[in-house]
């Protein structure tokens, strides 16, 4: 149990030494890269005695590891900087955002994570027939498709061929959960299409790798039938790495909000996101992108943390 | 990685190997002959057989539906790019002041968009740009993430490491974000798009790389170049890589797939391609907020441009990965 303790710890601290070297990319991205911010902010036109006014009062004059100090800092005391185009607080904004985005997020995962291990279940126990190939080939072809074309092909048929479900994804103030849900049900859906490939072939593979063990052959030969066999010993050992994926896929569905709120005109971080960066708003930009590392981070160490929990295999393993 | 941490090892052998313990099967030097050896060395032994070898995994190419559907719906786009401009019935750039936001018509087979601008001309000559940035932007991501790939397995230790937790912390973003943020800051052009995408991807393969390296430098090639006094770039370039093309040239299809997502993505939140080049995911920007009002083949047809393209791709690589990986 100490050694496991020990892991965990390991693990931890390499999850913040990733979080520390992610802060140092994104502050070289969105304040090392672009140049003079008060340029960016005054425009081309702008007087240079203007231009380095608002340098100093940003203080983007200062040293660089100066500059990064005081940013990083000021994060973990909680001051996300101050956003450039609402000259206010990023964490006011942001902090609703991530709330709705979350929102947007759980209705995709509470479709996908069955939907796509029913999926690779299936598959895998067809194998290698035209079931299998069906539910591989399509799955990997939806996941390569962009998310704002397959919301768009959505939208086509669904709200303006079909008219059954809304264009945006934006209730009218004060809507009831349920119709709240059917305002969020088209957005999720491109979610959904890109995560299905993933997490099913990972559903497969686990099943397959399960059946081909040594186990469910005794339990085969010793008579048990196939649906006890599958229920009670493959199922059981093929989700254990079918988790890791979807923790690990938290992130990635995170990134894919940047498009799919872009396109349903959703108020959540994606949005943010892409509005910051039009605005040139670094340090908007910059916060929402961190905040997108620390779920990502978070959701994987939690991924690490249940999977070395739940296989004693692997516990004893990282022990050594 | 996930299939990393896999547990145990099925006593019985499985008769189809997941694509995930690629790795292994690369043990076996038939499987890298698929590709020209890049230099006499390691490969140049297993010449005659590889051209047996070779032929039969293009025959199983061939023979596959799902190749045949993608490298059909590939070429359509390259042709497309590569000759559009004149066979396109109208200019895709220069639109009519009366006749906009018409639907599809005779004269007008995908309508007009907001401009007035022939939308199946703009579809027709999309492909060019993105056809251009995603395979150069994917190379460069192979070279530098198999260079990178190679010096951790080979050299492993402190650089590994260090290299490693850089790669976490990359990798710790969801490519479209990586990327955006990028271009956001350097400013969107051909080049930065190149740059930028061709050194997140190089990030992505080298992982792939070094777990490849890894396995191959215990084997006993490897210890006789050693005892041979081969100096470390000849045992990672001459003696290792050959044997490690398998996995990267999937890599590199598998990839190029993505790298056309990525573009796609970011014209389409107005960092990638700039208008007024015909684009696809441009020019879905441009005309997505008509959608409401009824005018759906403009944004429509080049999403279903770009959906064929991408699943093209991925048809042929996942294919080739098949074929490859046996």
């Amino acid at each position: 149990m100490e050694q496991v303790a020990g892991y965990l710890l390991k693990r931890l601290g390499l999850a913040l030494l990733t979080l520390v070297l992610l802060s140092l990319i994104i502050f070289f991205a969105g304040q090392v890269l672009p140049g003079d911010p008060g340029r960016a902010i005054l425009g081309p036109f702008a007087a240079e005695s203007a231009v380095k006014a608002v340098d100093r009062s940003l203080g983007v004059n200062r040293p660089l590891l100066t500059q990064y100090w005081s940013w990083a800092s000021g994060i973990v005391h909680g001051d996300l900087g101050t956003s450039y185009q609402f000259r206010a607080p990023v964490s006011t904004f942001l902090f609703p955002a991530l709330g709705r985005s979350l929102k947007l997020a759980a209705v995709a995962f509470v479709i996908v994570v069955p939907l796509s291990i029913v999926g690779g279940v299936v598959a895998a126990l067809n194998r290698g027939r035209a079931v299998d190939r069906t539910i591989s080939v399509t799955g990997l072809s939806l996941s390569t498709v962009p998310e704002f074309v397959s919301g768009i092909v959505l939208i086509v048929v669904f709200a303006i061929g079909l008219k059954v479900l809304p264009v945006t994804a934006t209730p009218p103030a004060g809507s009831s959960f349920p119709v709240q849900l059917r305002y969020l049900i088209l957005p999720a859906i491109p979610l959904v299409l890109v995560l299905f490939g993933y997490i099913s072939r990972m559903a497969r593979a686990g099943t397959i790798e399960a059946l081909d063990s040594d186990y469910v052959r005794t339990a085969t030969l010793k008579g048990l039938p196939r649906s006890v066999v599958i229920r009670r010993h493959v199922l059981r050992n093929s989700l254990l790495p079918t988790i890791t994926v979807v923790a690990t896929q938290t992130g990635y569905l995170i990134g894919g909000l940047l498009v799919v709120e872009t396109l349903f005109n959703y108020p959540g971080m994606g949005r943010l996101i892409f509005t910051a960066a039009n605005n040139k708003d670094f340090p908007m930009l910059e916060a929402g992108v961190l905040v997108i590392g620390v779920v990502y981070l978070t959701a994987t160490l939690i991924a690490d943390i249940l999977y070395t929990v739940l296989n004693p295999r692997i516990r004893l393993q990282r022990a050594e | 990685m996930a299939d990393d941490e896999l547990p145990g090892h099925p006593a019985v052998p499985s008769v189809t190997k997941a694509p995930l313990e690629s790795a292994a099967a690369l043990r076996d030097p038939a499987a890298v002959s698929s590709l020209p050896p890049v230099t006499g060395g390691a490969a140049g032994a297993l010449d005659a057989s590889a051209g047996r070898i070779r032929r039969e995994q293009l025959r199983q190419l061939v023979r596959s539906k799902a190749f045949l559907i993608g490298a059909a719906l590939l070429l359509l786009w390259i042709v497309c790019a590569l000759f559009g401009t004149s066979f396109a019935p109208f200019n895709p750039t220069s639109g009519s002041l009366t006749n906009f936001n018409a639907p599809p018509s005779g004269a007008h087979w995908f309508g007009t968009d907001s401009l007035g601008r022939d939308v199946f001309s703009r579809v027709i000559t999309g492909a060019t740009s993105i056809l251009i940035i995603a395979p150069l932007a994917t190379l460069l991501g192979t070279v530098a993430g198999t260079s990178i790939g190679l010096v951790q397995g080979y050299f492993r230790g402190a650089i590994d490491n260090m290299i490693g937790r850089i790669v976490d912390a990359v990798l710790a973003l969801p490519v479209v974000i990586v990327t955006f943020l990028f271009v956001v800051a350097l400013q969107p052009s051909k080049l930065t798009l190149i740059l930028i995408i061709g050194f997140v991807f190089g990030v992505l393969i080298a992982r792939t790389v070094r777990t490849a390296v890894l396995q191959e430098r215990e084997l006993d090639y490897i210890a006789a170049a050693r005892l041979r006094d081969e100096s470390g770039a000849h045992v990672m370039f001459v003696e290792i890589l050959p044997n490690v093309l398998g996995p990267i040239f999937v890599e590199f299809t598998v990839r190029l797939g993505y790298a056309i997502f990525t573009i796609a993505t970011l014209s389409f939140l107005g960092f990638g391609v700039q208008p007024p080049t015909p684009d696809w995911g441009a020019d879905i920007a441009n005309s997505y907020q008509y959608l409401a009002a009824g005018y759906w083949w403009e944004t429509l047809f080049p999403a279903l441009a770009i959906a064929s393209l991408v699943i093209g791709v991925n048809l042929v690589a996942d294919s080739i990965e098949a074929v490859v990986i046996q």
